[in-house]
């Protein structure tokens, strides 16, 4: 027979939160003098993909689960440094720099986020989830004709994620949902900086091909998911979900 | 391998001044330029660190002591590609003798003694030419430390090196790190050909072999102008003493 004690603390089943496993943590090259890569506990997930690609929205809803499964969650992004966001966007504004210059202010700002806000938060071991990495700047910097490199040896600061993901949507789909959201095309989205046609529509079709031409080629060597971005949010959620349980899940 | 402008064809000549604070190497390459533009030479001078698009970011992320050797870097790599994309090579290009007061060298020694990985800072300049003659203003670590250090100036977080906790002490760390640039210096002089010059010696005795070792190594026929000059950015501060003296 229950008592009325035992009743009154009955408690809705909670499952055990799960504490991840540290993993194998390692910089693609000379990373940040000083930093101990076995203390970063935390797990970071990458999301990649063009504007439109469903990043912001997928990632709205793995920070939601995560935090409902009891993980603690940081979220980075590209230009979003205290160091030089502000600068970077006004140096843009007027589109005056030149590529390597623009190229080494995104790096800058990649590496003060990389070294105040991802690693402290790995160390303190919480889920990072990135809103783009390192893998769009290079690809930016080679369609543009950057020595690769040179891009390579910047970005070898960059720690290894556990997973990344990108998120493939054809030129085509994109401009539907770029337009429908915003009535425009983004200048920079488009490639209008490299003239490879006057008329943004044709160039914002090129520059995405020549991208996701990159994405692909990278994909050997950095061992990223493609995920098929033309799928319903839920079901593209549930596939990131089931993939990102694994990295939770996955042995030292 | 890394090429000068004239082994890449270029029309101009680069020429770089480097040293520590205090050798004297800013007042040295004002004179140079006077006296090439008096002579009617098409000059164009270069200050590092003076970008003006990037300085907003670099001047608060040093107020704010918000930098790490690897922000320190990149953000002076940017700076630099700025000025080398947008001036310096454009005026190479046209003709022109460039003038640098501090080039790559300095970051190569900087950025290394704050614990950058070398070979890593010498990739993200790799985009950049070598000088066509670079000028090392040599002075005992002493002379330059004290032509700094003598007015007991208000001496900056980067500056003193601060940020490598050398010492708590601001002048004992400014000497330390000082100490450390200078061996870097030393260490690259043979492999890219620094000209040493004594700069123990008086203000002139130095322009002198400066003008005498510039008229030898370049052909100042080539680059006669016609007397008009760049404005922008074209003139070195004159007069910096003491506090000003420290760069950064």
């Amino acid at each position: 027979m229950e008592t009325g004690i035992s009743r009154g603390i009955a408690r809705t089943q909670t499952k055990r939160i799960l504490v991840p496993r540290p993993s194998q943590r390692r910089f693609y090259g000379y990373g940040i003098p000083g930093v101990d890569v076995n203390k970063l506990a935390g797990k970071l997930i990458v999301v990649e993909g063009a504007d439109g690609s469903g990043r912001s929205t997928q990632i709205a809803k793995l920070v939601d689960w995560l935090e409902e499964c009891g993980h603690g969650t940081v979220q980075v992004g590209l230009k979003r440094s205290t160091l030089v966001s502000a600068e970077l966007e006004e140096a843009q504004q007027g589109n005056i720099l030149s590529h390597t210059t623009l190229s080494l202010f995104y790096a800058t700002d990649f590496a003060d986020q990389l070294e105040n806000i991802i690693i402290p938060a790995l160390r303190a071991g919480f889920m990072v989830l990135a809103d783009r990495y390192i893998y769009t700047l290079m690809a930016r910097d080679i369609v543009r004709g950057m020595d690769e490199q040179w891009v390579k040896n910047v970005y070898s600061i960059a720690l290894v994620p556990d997973a990344v993901f990108y998120l493939n949507v054809s030129p085509e789909e994109l401009v539907q949902r770029n337009v429908a959201k915003s009535a425009a095309l983004d200048y920079w989205e488009s490639g209008m900086d490299i003239g490879l046609s006057r008329d943004i529509f044709d160039s914002f079709l090129q520059y995405q091909r020549l991208m996701a031409e990159q994405f692909q080629r990278m994909q050997t060597t950095y061992g990223f998911t493609i995920v098929d971005g033309h799928r319903s949010v839920t079901e593209i959620y549930a596939d990131l979900q089931k993939q990102i349980e694994l990295v939770l899940n996955k042995p030292a | 391998m890394l090429k000068t402008f004239a082994e890449l064809n270029f029309p101009g000549r680069l020429i770089a001044v480097e040293g520590l604070d205090g050798s004297g190497k800013s007042t040295q390459i004002y004179l140079l330029k006077r006296w090439l533009e008096l002579q009617g030479h098409k000059v164009y001078f270069s200050e590092w660190n003076s970008s003006e698009i990037v300085k907003a970011a670099t001047s608060k992320g040093k107020k704010r002591e918000l930098l790490s050797p690897t922000t320190f870097s990149l953000i002076h790599a940017t700076d630099f590609a700025d000025r080398y994309e947008r001036h310096l090579v454009p005026l190479l290009r046209a003709g022109y003798l460039v003038l640098c007061d501090r080039y790559i060298f300095t970051a190569y020694a900087r950025d290394t003694v704050r614990g950058c990985p070398p070979e890593w800072v010498r990739g993200v300049y790799n985009f950049a030419a070598l000088p066509d003659l670079t000028f090392f203003f040599k002075a005992s670590l002493e002379v330059s430390l004290n032509r700094i250090l003598d007015g007991r100036p208000q001496l900056k977080y980067f500056e003193a090196g601060m940020d490598l906790r050398l010492s708590t002490d601001p002048y004992e760390s400014f000497r330390i790190f000082q100490g450390r640039i200078l061996e870097q210096y030393l260490a690259m002089s043979a492999e890219f050909k620094f000209t040493v010059i004594d700069a123990n010696q008086s203000v002139e005795d130095q322009q002198n072999l400066v003008r005498d070792l510039l008229s030898d190594r370049i052909d100042l026929g080539k680059f006669k102008g016609n007397g008009v000059y760049p404005a922008r950015a074209s003139t070195p501060r004159r007069n910096k003493w003491k506090q000003e003296l420290v760069e950064e």
